[in-house]
């Protein structure tokens, strides 16, 4: 199978990716219909060498939506555009004909490597995998190593000899070492220690730079989000509550949620932690509680200040608010 | 976390980077499971045992004395005899030479078994695994139905429908066990298709068959070869009771089961005749069995970690002999004071040295610094829950006047949950999923306070009340998974404060947390701090959690603290580099002008083994000296109110020098060799 070429006039200007009304449900048949969807109805583009940062909280959908893109969870609904090519249904040959150009790093730098598998057997997999020979696929495999700051003779040794930093670097040489143009990163620094998370996302940047990557950075820290994303995403229960340039959405929040989410990220300035600690207690959001939403009208209306009856009968649309798409009634 | 003395699960998959670096990894698998066999003297007598029996009769022709047909009606029913070493049969016939005549194939038709049951098993299992639930369901549903059906009776009509024919027989055999295999074989293949590099390799494109072979088989192997040397064992004795009651191999033709049944009906007039062959087999039996056992032991199952009894004896009288030398009296009442705490695996590698600090009563006292650095050790070293084969070496714990590190369980035991309780960075870790949360907090409350039911349950609703949940009664009725991960911290912070305690130690509290809800548990922990009075030790990673409720902060660099004082003086004016470079590396610290890079720190912390006698952090500073490689005491520094590990610390202050994004080796910034920085203890010792 070979995917079409995107020759239609107007591709040029076509998003990297395109992701529009996604859907997920979990379970099969009646039982999933019932349930609440655990993306629903996600639609937002990546321009060429764009950074998107996709946050939210646990439960969000945000790893979700990484999985539907790379093919590892079936869709519901909704579709999913590489450069023009409907990728929602693509199968594993379809996805070896993307040439290796739609990639992942993950977040356990622990299961992300094959513990039994030399890094250099790890690194070459995709390689081989698309035909290359084996000792051209060790050259650049070692010069991958080196890239991400890992010495050569790294190709010959296990994944255990290596840190939890020095293994989430070689999970970022596997992602690039076939020159991909879209890399999927769920959570990729979380698990490392503040050093290691800054040397990580240091290299993820400088990739960026040099390669005119794209990035999908999906990621609970809003922080960390706003360090390498240029746009940034945030999702709540499944739906998309704010979408804009980052500096936008993290220093200028409109959306209840979001404001919630930036007020509760601490800074380690005491005096000014505390100005922001009574500033997130100013704004009045409620617990997280149990109850879980009925379906239809804004999902966040359970904890937001501002609900009224309108915010259970009607589900907010995507409005541009100031910079950013808000999807809420009242901001 | 807990370097060193974590025993690794049989299938590690995630190994701490503690594997010796210098390692080949040249067939390591291979390597680590004939390791594991000659660690067994059972399996080595087992192994030759069955090389022997192999080599044997594969070459039984060439040195047998007699043909297994030959009869010698001179010695009929004889022992142990010149000619006859191991005696003969009814019929004169020599029983060794049948024995191992037989032998070959018996071994051979049991082989067939294990070949067809563990490689079908094995091949539904992956199957199963890789082909999604609907696949799953379908294969489970014939596995149940394969193993519902009586084997036996199965064999029998075989027997009856195509005759004695052996190796059909153990096929089909292995058919049927194949059905169990199955179910041992599906958890483990799951696992691992769940593992996040299988996918790697789907985003790769890689087909199912490919992850199958590539990524899930390789990590079966082990199981594989203890269930092949369990069914084969199997194998053999079903092939020897099917010979006894007469369904063997054609008459004239030996096998171990129709030699049996043979002896047996001489077993009054020529009872030797029955111990050659029953021996063999069960010998044989025995071989395979203690081979499975010493290949699916858990690696490090059999090096305990446990320190002797005596020695741990001896190791709490020293320490409390130091602590007694110089016992200040007075401590204030909810004064906890560490001094010079020193922390080791048994082995002698120190995880802790040297850490000293004060938690005065009402305040919260944050130990922070990076994974590897000590800081969870320091905060289980105060509740005596260090883990086995480590323990406080040296130091005091005052508490109350009194030195916990030098306690005795029994003591401790008394202390913990009543002074000082624990909460941990995974809520669901302290409650039981098996009993409800209301079960679970009254049988606390009355264990710690001696409340009758009632009471408990009254004290129950108003711990749920205070720890900020609306419907209390409600929860009380729910299982720990029913709820939230910040309702579970919120119970187990209740469960915590069931016994009244006066120093809470918060290992991570939050850090599996959402932020909206680590923000309502910190509230939470402040106010509670402030109503109780009591005292808190709050281990976390985050400098942000620090900066917002820590009245004190010590930061912890390779099992040392460096630096140490009120939370505002140290986060706004760090004087210590590793302080400094933490901040600078935090992109939470940079949220109004993000910088095109963050600072970072080259390399790594070092290992335990590793620290070197001079400044633990030299090798990664940017600042380091000669001065540097000389031990270095926490001080006072010049203008700060805090305590500093730092020779340059007041020279840094005075000029004011942020830590800058280097990958540079510091060895060649400043004139040191790598050499120097790496002197060791050992090397000055």
């Amino acid at each position: 199978m070979s995917i079409e070429t995107p020759a239609r006039p107007g591709t040029t200007t076509a998003p990297m990716l395109a992701v529009k009304d996604l859907v997920v449900r979990y379970g099969r048949g009646r039982k999933a219909a019932a349930s609440p969807a655990a993306v629903d109805g996600v639609s937002f583009d990546i321009a060429p060498g764009e950074t998107v940062g996709l946050v939210g909280e646990s439960g969000s959908g945000k790893s979700t939506i990484g999985k539907a893109i790379l093919g590892l969870q079936k869709v519901s609904g909704g579709s999913i555009a590489y450069q023009g090519t409907d990728i929602t249904a693509a199968g594993p040959g379809q996805r070896r004909a993307l040439g290796g150009e739609l990639r992942a790093v993950f977040q356990d730098p622990n299961s992300s490597l094959n513990p039994r598998n030399t890094v250099g057997a790890s690194l070459m997999e995709p390689l081989k995998l698309r035909g290359a020979a084996a000792a051209e696929a060790r050259s650049k495999a070692e010069d991958m190593l080196e890239r991400v700051g890992l010495p050569r003779d790294a190709v010959d040794r296990y994944p255990s000899q290596f840190s939890g930093g020095q293994r989430q670097r070689i999970s970022v040489a596997r992602a690039l070492i076939c020159d991909p143009k879209l890399v999927v990163c769920d959570e990729a620094v979380s698990a490392l220690d503040l050093s290691t998370q800054a040397q990580v996302l240091n290299l993820l940047a400088d990739l960026r730079d040099e390669r005119g990557l794209s990035y999908l950075f999906i990621a609970h820290d809003i922080a960390v989000v706003r360090f390498l994303a240029e746009r940034v995403v945030v999702l709540y229960r499944g739906q998309v509550m704010e979408n804009g340039p980052a500096d936008e959405v993290t220093g200028n929040p409109r959306h209840p949620f979001t404001q919630a989410l930036v007020a509760a990220s601490p800074v380690p300035r005491p005096a000014e932690q505390a100005a922001r600690r009574e500033a997130r207690e100013s704004l009045g959001i409620r617990t997280g509680a149990a109850a879980t939403p009925a379906p239809g009208g804004c999902p966040f209306r359970l904890r937001c200040p501002l609900a009224t009856d309108l915010c259970r009968d009607e589900r907010p649309a995507l409005r541009r608010v100031g910079g950013a798409d808000v999807a809420c009634h009242y901001a | 976390m807990i370097p060193n003395v974590a025993p690794a699960p049989a299938d590690s998959t995630a190994t701490p980077a503690l594997a010796p670096a210098g390692t080949p990894g040249k067939a390591a698998l291979t390597r680590f499971s004939r390791h594991r066999l000659f660690a067994s003297p059972g399996a080595v007598a087992g192994l030759i045992w069955l090389a022997a029996i192999v080599a044997a009769s594969l070459t039984a022709p060439l040195w047998l004395p007699f043909r297994t047909e030959d009869q010698d009606f001179t010695a009929v029913l004889s022992g142990p005899t010149a000619a006859h070493w191991l005696g003969t049969d009814e019929l004169g016939r020599d029983i060794l030479s049948r024995i191992f005549a037989a032998a070959a194939g018996t071994l051979g038709t049991s082989m067939i078994t294990v070949l067809v049951g563990v490689g079908l098993g094995t091949i539904l299992a992956m199957a199963a695994a890789g082909a999604g639930d609907r696949a799953e369901a379908v294969i489970s549903r014939v596995t149940e139905v394969m193993m519902s059906l009586p084997g036996t009776v199965i064999i029998l009509a075989v027997i009856g429908a195509v005759g004695t024919n052996i190796p059909l027989i153990m096929a089909i055999l292995g058919v049927l066990i194949s059905a169990g295999i199955y179910r041992v074989m599906l958890g483990q293949a799951k696992s691992l298709q769940s593992q996040l590099y299988v996918d790697a390799a789907k985003v790769d494109g890689m087909g199912a068959l490919g992850i199958s072979l590539r990524h899930v088989f390789p990590g079966l192997v082990n199981t594989i070869v203890v269930q092949a040397a369990l069914i084969f064992a199997v194998g053999m004795l079903i092939q020897a009771g099917l010979a006894f009651i007469g369904f063997g191999p054609p008459i004239p033709e030996p096998s171990w089961g129709g030699m049996i049944q043979g002896a047996s009906q001489h077993v009054y007039d020529a009872p030797w005749m029955m111990v050659p062959t029953g021996v063999v087999l069960a010998l044989t039996v025995l071989a395979a069995n203690a081979i499975g056992n010493a290949l699916g032991k858990a690696p490090n199952a059999a090096a305990s970690h446990l320190p002797s009894a005596a020695a741990r004896r001896q190791r709490a009288k020293a320490v409390s002999a130091a602590g007694a030398a110089d016992a200040p009296d007075g401590l204030a009442k909810g004064l906890l004071s560490v001094r010079n705490l020193s922390v080791g695996v048994d082995n002698g590698v120190r995880l802790v040295t040297d850490v000293s600090f004060d938690v005065e009563q009402g305040t919260v006292l944050g130990l922070v610094g990076e994974s590897g650095c000590g800081k969870t050790m320091t905060a289980l070293a105060l509740l005596g829950l260090l883990p086995s084969g480590v323990s406080a070496a040296d130091g005091r714990i005052l508490w109350n006047g009194m030195n916990l590190a030098a306690a005795t369980d029994k003591e401790m035991e008394g202390i913990r949950g009543r002074d000082i309780a624990l909460i941990s960075q995974e809520p669901m870790r302290a409650l039981d999923p098996m009993f409800t949360v209301g079960y679970q907090l009254t049988a606390t409350i009355r264990r710690l306070r001696g409340m009758g039911r009632n009471a408990s349950r009254a004290e129950a609703l108003s711990l749920l009340e205070k720890v900020g949940i609306v419907d209390a009664a409600g929860i009380l009725k729910t299982y720990p998974h029913q709820i939230s991960g910040g309702m579970a911290q919120r119970v187990a912070i209740a469960l915590a404060l069931a016994g009244k305690p006066r120093l809470l130690v918060a290992d991570e509290p939050t850090t599996a947390l959402d932020v909206t809800v680590q923000a309502e548990i910190l509230s939470l922990l402040r106010g509670l701090v402030k109503e109780t009075g009591m005292s808190v030790v709050m281990v976390t990673h985050d400098l942000g959690v620090v900066a917002d409720i820590c009245d004190q902060v010590a930061v912890m660099y390779a099992g040392q603290v460096v630096e140490n004082g009120r939370t505002a003086d140290i986060l706004d004016d760090p004087r210590h580099p590793y302080t400094l470079a933490l901040l600078a590396a935090d992109p939470h610290a940079n949220h109004t002008d993000m910088p095109e890079r963050l600072a970072t720190i080259q390399g790594q912390v070092p290992q335990p083994k590793d620290w070197p006698s001079g400044c633990r952090f030299a090798a990664r500073c940017q600042f380091a000296g000669s001065a540097c490689l000389a031990p270095v005491p926490l001080l006072s520094s010049g203008t700060g109110s805090g305590l500093v590990r730092c020779v340059k610390a007041d020279e840094l202050a005075v000029e004011g020098l942020d830590w800058v994004a280097t990958d540079v080796a510091p060895h060649r910034l400043l004139d040191l060799t790598p050499e120097q920085l790496n002197v060791t203890e050992k090397d000055l010792a």
